[in-house]
């Protein structure tokens, strides 16, 4: 067991943090939406990586194959994308309703105009 | 026959209404159908109810593959109780929308409104059925992205930026549970929520059931808005169309609290977890803070709509309190405030909406003397907030009853002493609508106002009854709360 | 009839009441009728329960359960039909008195009036009749909210701020130590139904009986025990009729009526007799009377006189129960009567003098015995009550309470009872002396002129007021009914 052997979960954790300091430092919408995808993959990649085994194959039944990979998670995070897509989508249309409606998709511009209302 | 396929109908006939809506492209024929619906899960729900309420479990699998390998609809009395709530406030809601909506969104929009009204309910009845912890995600998502779409259409631009920052933080706390249920399934190899209740107890000294635990905590009181995670509300309910407010008010949150019961007394309680890992005191801790500071800044509030969203943070530390305790009181009174709270929360959003309709406006400074305008509107709102008080004969007395009895248990004097403190706040902030509603002059624009009309009246008033039939009768909702603590203090079978 | 059904239609007659008034708000007259019709209903229905009570009877009735082990129930003893009768039976000339007092003062919001009155009335009979705690709590709470649009009722910012003073002090008080005290109850006992003898039992420690006691005691608000006591001052801006029957009877009385209930059948005489936690209680009611009196005596607002006055009154009953013997705890029943009796004849006078003269003030009153003599006569004999001078009822219950503090050998409660006595004629025999043998205008601030002449007030008032008063002297030469009721009170609870 060493730091290598686990180097998915690095990579998973390093998007992660990445995704989510994007969404927290960012005042433009879009970038927040970025950040929030890049969340999101991080969540992928943490189902789909244990899926794989080394020397497994798709889970044929045969009698040559004794190792499979483990398919559930491929198709559980199938769904995940497209929720993740669903929402990236919803998400820039707000976005573009805001621009129409405050002229500006920089938080720090469109707060303060309802400040005085 | 089709009474066997009770569970999976729940969820179909609102999600299959949704579709349909969309390809009638007529806001009456989707209200119509959207009462249809509504009203079909409710008859469902009660079915439901009274199958499971003498203790029986109704396992219901999807394709009629065997759990755990297909998906498992599982509904015993707690499932059936919040589905019974959910079903009850949409149905409810339904009827009073159409006056609403007419009002508060364009007109090219209706069908739209009501396709994703029928989404979200579907949604919300998915999670509250579903025995499956990935199942239960998809449905959580089906029901925020709906209501996402629900807030956004709110005549006030700011009703965008609020189901932006909804989005934003309603997507990290859904991805924060994904993750958690991720980690669960790498060290249990099941999704099925039975299942994995009964595989946890082996691996359970692996750090990784506790990093599952905290995802798990986080993502849900994120969605369930625990103070201090609540921070997406207040705007969210104060800028949303009134039917949305009145709708999500009442069920949205109170769905999450469910899939927070699930977790912490179904999936977790036999694995020993929370042995020498006391979780009450930080919980307990959190749920004086929402009483406390989100009542407290209710009562400056000048828009009664975002008064009452900080109320509803508040009246959520209620729930928590009552959940952390862990005993059978304490969770019987969590439980049925979620009924209760429900009921009263709908029925004040609900006649705010009635303002908002006639006034354009909930704003105290603009409502003055309303009282005398809307009569019955604002009597409505007085008696609503006897509830949110806890007045004798209200529901509202019937959970603070409960969590009194469940704090001096405990043996806690000073937690009840906290409980009635903090609804002495309540007290102050509903005196402040009657204060301006019965003590100001109306303006000339406020004298004007005829009554909100009879569509909108009348469910609005049905709420406002129910928080005192339910107050005095409390057979259905203590009952149902009772056997829901009890079953879920029983752990997993 | 049942006497069941006589009790829960002695809650039900006022509410139906109440909803015929206000169908009747086009009519005045007609509004006006229904209302005494009403009241008079109810004072026979009550009537009508006493003989059954007094044989021994303790009619029951359920109405429904609400949570487990806890129901809405009526129970009928004879501290609670003392209290009925008095409540139903002063409606009636309370009635007519606010006819002719809202006419006379061409009052606005008449109906909401009449019908917040009715309302009160049935959650005074609820109070009265309850057979446990929770239904005790329910009516309390619905007394306050109901007297709520009585007190604010001119609207003005002064009533604004009185209400807020009200309803915060009486709601706040109530939920937060009434509200616990009787959840604590249960979660001890089991049980929260009023139980001779008392459902606490030996199994509570000494200490927590003191904290209940506390709980309950500043938990009822409306028994005005210091500090608990401003909001009857605030309450005065009501017009006087609401003043006399609400805050002199009806709601100051369910305070002290529930506090003597409370001691008799939740905590049980015998139970706290020996506890030495609960002895604070005489002291902080012995301090109220004093306290109070004194307030009254520097008060120049007659009626800001007259409550202050009434909180000092109210803590007699309960340092009387708060005795713990038979003879006090009889004397504490029977001074809810004759205090009421005597103290709505005040208010009444008050308020003739206020619709009559527009004057408000004890300095204004010089020579007013002149031209009102009726009123002055009765505002004479209810003053004499207070004090306990014969041929007033007061009298009689001071004799009882008095007699068991000598009974207990509490010389300090004793002691209490003398000085307050001597304060009461301090600040009332000026009044009366002023009013009949000074002359107008020769008073400290009465210089804004006699010159208007003004007779008796409205005859409405006038009968009201020498009924309430006739009835004081009445009751202290035929105090038959309200003492035997009162000693059942006492023979029921062991010792």
């Amino acid at each position: 067991m060493t730091l290598a052997n686990h180097y998915s979960y690095w990579v998973i954790i390093f998007l992660a943090i990445a995704g989510l300091y994007i969404v927290i430092a960012r005042g433009n919408l879009v970038k927040k939406l970025v950040g929030l995808s890049i969340f999101q993959t991080s969540v992928y990649l943490l189902y789909v990586a244990p899926g794989k085994l080394i020397g497994g194959t798709a889970p044929i039944v045969s009698p040559q194959f004794q190792v499979y990979s483990n398919p559930l998670p491929h198709v559980l995070i199938l769904t995940a994308i497209v929720v993740g897509v669903a929402t990236l989508a919803l998400g820039l249309a707000l976005v573009v309703r805001l621009e129409e409606a405050y002229g500006s998709i920089e938080e720090d511009e469109i707060l303060p105009q309802d400040r005085d209302a | 026959m089709i009474t066997s396929h009770l569970p999976i109908l729940q969820v179909v006939v609102p999600l299959m209404a949704a579709p349909l809506m969309v390809v009638l492209r007529s806001g009456a024929a989707a209200w119509t159908l959207a009462v249809a619906a509504s009203w079909t899960a409710l008859a469902i729900a009660a079915g439901l109810f009274l199958e499971v309420a003498g203790g029986n479990v109704v396992s219901y699998w999807i394709g009629s593959w065997p759990p755990p390998w297909g998906i498992e609809y599982r509904i015993d009395i707690v499932n059936a109780f919040l589905a019974l709530l959910v079903s009850f406030i949409a149905a409810v809601v339904i009827v009073y929308c159409r006056e609403s909506v007419r009002a508060e969104v364009p007109r090219e929009r209706h069908y739209l409104f009501y396709a994703m009204y029928a989404l979200c309910l579907s949604g919300l009845l998915g999670i509250a059925v579903t025995g499956d912890a990935f199942n239960l995600f998809v449905f959580l998502e089906i029901s925020s992205l709906s209501s996402y779409v629900l807030i956004a259409l709110g005549r006030d631009r700011r009703a965008l930026m609020a189901a932006y920052q909804y989005l934003i933080l309603g997507t990290i706390g859904a991805t924060f549970y994904v993750i958690g249920v991720g980690l669960l399934y790498l060290l249990t190899g099941t999704l099925n929520l039975a299942d994995m209740a009964a595989r946890l107890p082996a691996v359970s000294d692996h750090r990784s059931v506790l990093a599952a635990l905290a995802f798990i905590t986080v993502g849900i009181s994120l969605k369930l808005a625990l103070f201090p995670l609540h921070l997406w509300l207040p705007n969210a309910y104060a800028y949303a169309p009134s039917a949305v407010t009145a709708f999500l008010a009442a069920t949205a949150t109170k769905v999450s609290v469910y899939v927070l019961l699930r977790f912490y007394f179904t999936v977790f309680s036999g694995s020993g977890i929370f042995d020498d890992r006391p979780l009450a005191p930080i919980w307990i801790t959190l749920s004086l803070a929402a009483m406390f500071i989100a009542s407290a800044i209710a009562i400056f509030q000048n828009n009664v709509k975002r008064l009452f969203a900080y109320s509803s943070v508040a009246q959520i530390g209620y729930i928590t309190l009552g959940v952390s305790f862990g005993s059978v009181y304490g969770l019987t009174a969590g439980i049925v405030h979620l009924f209760n709270h429900a009921v009263t929360k709908g029925a004040l959003f609900m006649l705010l909406g009635g303002i908002a309709l006639r006034l354009g406006t909930v704003r105290f400074d603009a409502i003055g003397g309303i009282g005398r305008a809307m009569p019955f509107t604002s009597f409505g709102i007085v008696l609503a907030g006897l509830s949110l008080i806890g007045v004798p004969a209200t529901v509202g007395f019937v959970s603070k009853w409960y969590l009194v009895l469940a704090a001096l248990e405990r043996g806690d004097a000073w937690l009840a002493f906290a409980v009635v403190g903090s609804s002495l706040l309540a007290v102050v902030y509903v005196w402040r609508f009657v204060e301006v509603a019965y003590f100001r002059e109306p303006t000339t624009e406020v004298a004007r106002l005829r009554e909100a009309p009879l569509s909108m009246l009348v469910p609005a008033w049905l709420m406002v009854l129910a928080c005192f039939y339910f107050g005095l009768d409390t057979g259905v909702t203590l009952g149902g709360a009772g056997a829901a603590a009890e079953s879920l203090l029983r752990g997993p079978r | 009839m049942t006497a069941g059904t006589l009790i829960v239609g002695a809650v039900a007659v006022p509410l139906a009441g109440a909803v015929l008034i206000a169908a009747a708000h086009r009519t005045p007259n007609l509004r006006e009728t229904v209302t005494l019709v009403t009241a008079g209903l109810l004072f026979l229905l009550v009537a009508s329960i006493v003989p059954d009570v007094l044989a021994g009877g303790r009619p029951h009735q359920t109405l429904l359960p609400v949570m487990p082990g806890i129901s809405l129930a009526f129970t009928v003893e004879p501290l609670g039909m003392l209290f009925a009768v008095l409540a139903s039976g002063l409606w009636i000339v309370n009635s007519l008195y606010s006819i002719g007092y809202m006419r006379g003062n061409g009052e606005a919001h008449q109906t909401r009036y009449y019908v917040c009155f009715a309302l009160a009335i049935a959650s005074t009979m609820g109070i009265a009749f309850a057979g446990n705690l929770f239904t005790l709590f329910l009516f309390y709470e619905a007394l306050t909210l109901v007297t709520y649009p009585l007190v604010t009722h001119h609207g003005t910012e002064e009533a604004k701020r009185a209400g807020r003073l009200y309803i915060g002090m009486l709601i706040g008080s109530s939920i937060l130590f009434l509200l616990v005290a009787i959840i604590w109850t249960w979660a001890i006992a089991g049980t929260i139904e009023f139980t001779p003898g008392g459902v606490l039992g030996g199994n509570v420690s000494n200490a927590t009986m003191g904290l209940l006691l506390a709980l309950y005691v500043f938990g009822i608000g409306k028994a005005a025990v210091m500090p608990v006591h401003r909001w009857l001052p605030a309450a005065m801006v009501a017009p006087t009729p609401v003043s006399a029957l609400l805050h002199a009877v009806a709601v100051v009385k369910a305070g002290v009526f529930s506090v003597l209930k409370i001691v008799v059948y939740v905590f049980g005489v015998e139970t706290i007799s020996g506890m030495t936690s609960v002895d604070w209680l005489p002291f902080v009611s012995g301090f109220t009377i004093i306290a109070a009196s004194i307030v009254a005596l520097r008060s120049d607002n007659l009626k800001r006189r007259l409550a202050y006055s009434t909180v000092s009154q109210l803590s007699y009953v309960v340092l009387a129960a708060a005795l713990l013997t038979p003879l006090s705890v009889i004397g504490a029943a029977l001074h809810i009567a004759t205090h009421a009796l005597g103290k709505i004849t005040l208010f009444f006078c008050a308020g003739a003098i206020y619709t009559a003269a527009h004057k408000t003030e004890v300095s204004q009153l010089a020579g007013i015995g002149r031209r009102m003599p009726w009123t002055m006569a009765a505002f004479t004999i209810g003053a004499l009550s207070l004090i306990g001078v014969p041929p007033a009822a007061g009298f009689v219950s001071k004799w009882f309470i008095m007699s068991g503090a000598l009974q207990a050998g509490h010389y300090a409660a004793l002691t209490v009872f003398v000085v307050s006595t001597l304060l009461n004629a301090a600040y009332f025999l000026p009044i009366v002396y002023s009013a009949f043998f000074r002359v107008p205008g020769a008073g400290a601030g009465g210089g804004d002129g006699h010159g208007h002449g003004h007779g008796e007030a409205p005859w409405p008032m006038v009968v009201a007021l020498t009924a309430t008063a006739a009835s004081s002297v009445a009751l202290f030469f035929f105090p038959e009914l309200p003492l035997q009721l009162a000693r059942q009170l006492v023979a029921r609870s062991p010792g």
